[in-house]
């Protein structure tokens, strides 16, 4: 149980950080909103919009995830953290999971501030119905992203190149996560006709890309980072 | 490099001799030769011998390198998670060069399947692209490979390279089967016709199965022939990363124990000083 402990340490001090830097709200937040608003420009027609907003949500998420993500791992580096904390002696499974919960507590903030977007700008309704399917779907992409960003984000930290490395690593890796949470959201929101029980497959797939990344990244986490 | 400081030891020095001349060996130049000659019997048959399909022409030809390349692909990625795994179990810088020398080749041989699957796209379905499962998925596999090479050209010692891609080379093979799984769900339900399927297993024509199993040897060897090169020549860059400081350091000792002793005679200078 120590390495759950030492997880919840972890992840407490990165929120904490957030919690006072504020770099969330006043730079990933703002950010992400652009995102939705120059989406809006580049396809123009309110009906293709109210089409695709499900897909939108999450490609903002992605790019702001990204942005988390170089944040997380620029805290660590920038005073040779990570280094203190292998020093220490601290369990590398224990790093990662703490890490991978920080990041997924701001990407659930992150998607909800998404959603909401949605439902102004892009004319998108949450139905009763479909809210057991949107958390349900919401936390599991969640945990798949976060899981896949703490590990490319802890092998790119503290090397020349990794801002652009990242992006490269992390995009392919997280397309089912794309494919799957956007159907999963479009069936919840009822977009284009499409009903709830079309959802609940996709969900399938974002549980186990979220358990397969967790249990190889926490495995895989001390390699990477142990130099 | 002249200068060859005994103390300095190397696990490596007796294959260094043996590559003195290059990467080529005895092993490579025959199958160096087999391959050229495999290729031509490719061209004789997929060129000439071969019939055109009754429904895809003259294009059916373009699958004689189009089928191969990604099979050897498919391969070379096997290859590749294979040294990754063997890497981290033994440690042997060996598997780590093999691994990234069968990734590069893979990299290329799927760069190869897309760009002659595109052409063939063109001329039978009329479009370069389709978004079927299994060309999303390639294009994915592709990506992910150039995000695997990526890796191994971050600095750092030759061990933390291998470390690092190797992790990287077995999370690839967790990536590509979800990526896999989740395009072909998104393309069952979104998609009313189904596409034609990229291969040519219709009920093929003898010669033109022979043909594309001519193909298969031909890429094969290719693909030995390149695989044992290229590990040998990461082998070379690997030595002179790690012979290249010592040899400066040992030249510029010598030459600073020249110069601060009365110089020697003319022919008896330490070898390797300039």
């Amino acid at each position: 149980m120590t390495v759950w402990r030492i997880a919840r340490l972890v992840a407490a001090k990165d929120l904490r950080i957030e919690w006072h830097s504020r770099v969330l709200t006043n730079q990933v937040l703002p950010f992400a909103a652009v995102t939705m608003v120059i989406f809006a420009f580049a396809l123009d027609a309110e009906v293709v919009l109210e089409r695709v907003a499900p897909g939108l949500i999450w490609l903002a998420t992605l790019f702001s995830m990204l942005v988390l993500v170089q944040r997380s791992f620029a805290v660590e580096v920038d005073d040779g953290a990570l280094d203190a904390l292998r020093v220490a002696g601290v369990d590398p499974r224990a790093i990662f999971l703490g890490k991978t919960v920080a990041l997924g507590v701001q990407l659930l903030v992150l998607e909800v501030v998404l959603l909401f977007a949605a439902v102004v700008l892009y004319r998108q309704t949450v139905p009763i119905g479909g809210l057991v399917l949107l958390v349900t779907t919401l936390t599991s992409a969640t945990c798949g992203l976060a899981a896949v960003g703490t590990l490319y984000g802890g092998l790119a930290a503290g090397f020349r190149g990794r801002e652009t490395l990242l992006p490269l690593l992390t995009l392919p890796a997280v397309a089912p996560v794309l494919i799957g949470a956007t159907r999963a959201v479009e069936a919840a929101l009822g977009t284009a006709g499409a009903v709830v029980s079309d959802g609940w497959p996709w969900v399938g797939l974002l549980v186990v890309f979220a358990v397969a990344f967790g249990v190889g990244g926490s495995l895989a986490f001390g390699p990477l980072i142990d130099e | 490099m002249t200068t060859t400081d005994p103390n300095l030891t190397s696990e490596h020095d007796g294959a260094v001799a043996s590559t003195a001349g290059g990467t080529g060996t005895r092993g490579t130049r025959i199958i160096g030769i087999a391959t050229i000659v495999a290729m031509g019997w490719l061209v004789a048959f997929g060129l000439g011998f071969s019939p055109e399909d009754r429904d895809q022409r003259e294009a059916v030809r373009l699958l004689y390198v189009h089928v191969p390349t990604i099979w050897i692909a498919y391969l070379a990625f096997t290859v590749t998670a294979i040294g990754s795994g063997m890497y981290l179990f033994r440690k042997s810088l060996g598997w780590d060069r093999l691994a990234g020398a069968s990734a590069e080749i893979g990299t290329v041989f799927v760069a190869v399947t897309l760009v002659v699957g595109a052409l063939w796209g063109r001329l039978t379905w009329g479009v370069f692209w389709q978004w079927d499962a299994r060309l999303t998925t390639t294009a994915l596999l592709f990506v992910t490979y150039i995000g695997y090479l990526a890796v191994r050209r971050l600095d750092g010692t030759h061990e933390q390279r291998a470390r690092r891609s190797a992790v990287i080379g077995l999370i690839a093979v967790l990536e590509i089967p979800l990526v896999h799984w989740s395009v072909r769900l998104w393309r069952s339900l979104h998609q009313e016709a189904t596409v034609l399927g990229t291969d040519a297993d219709v009920s093929m024509d003898g010669l033109m199965l022979f043909s594309l199993f001519v193909g298969v040897i031909a890429f094969s060897l290719l693909y030995l022939w390149l695989v044992m090169h290229r590990t040998r020549g990461m082998f070379l860059e690997d030595y002179l990363d790690d012979r290249g400081l010592d040899v400066a350091l040992a030249a510029r000792r010598a030459e600073a124990a020249a110069a601060s002793v009365p110089a020697p005679p003319v022919g008896q200078r330490p070898e390797g000083t300039n």
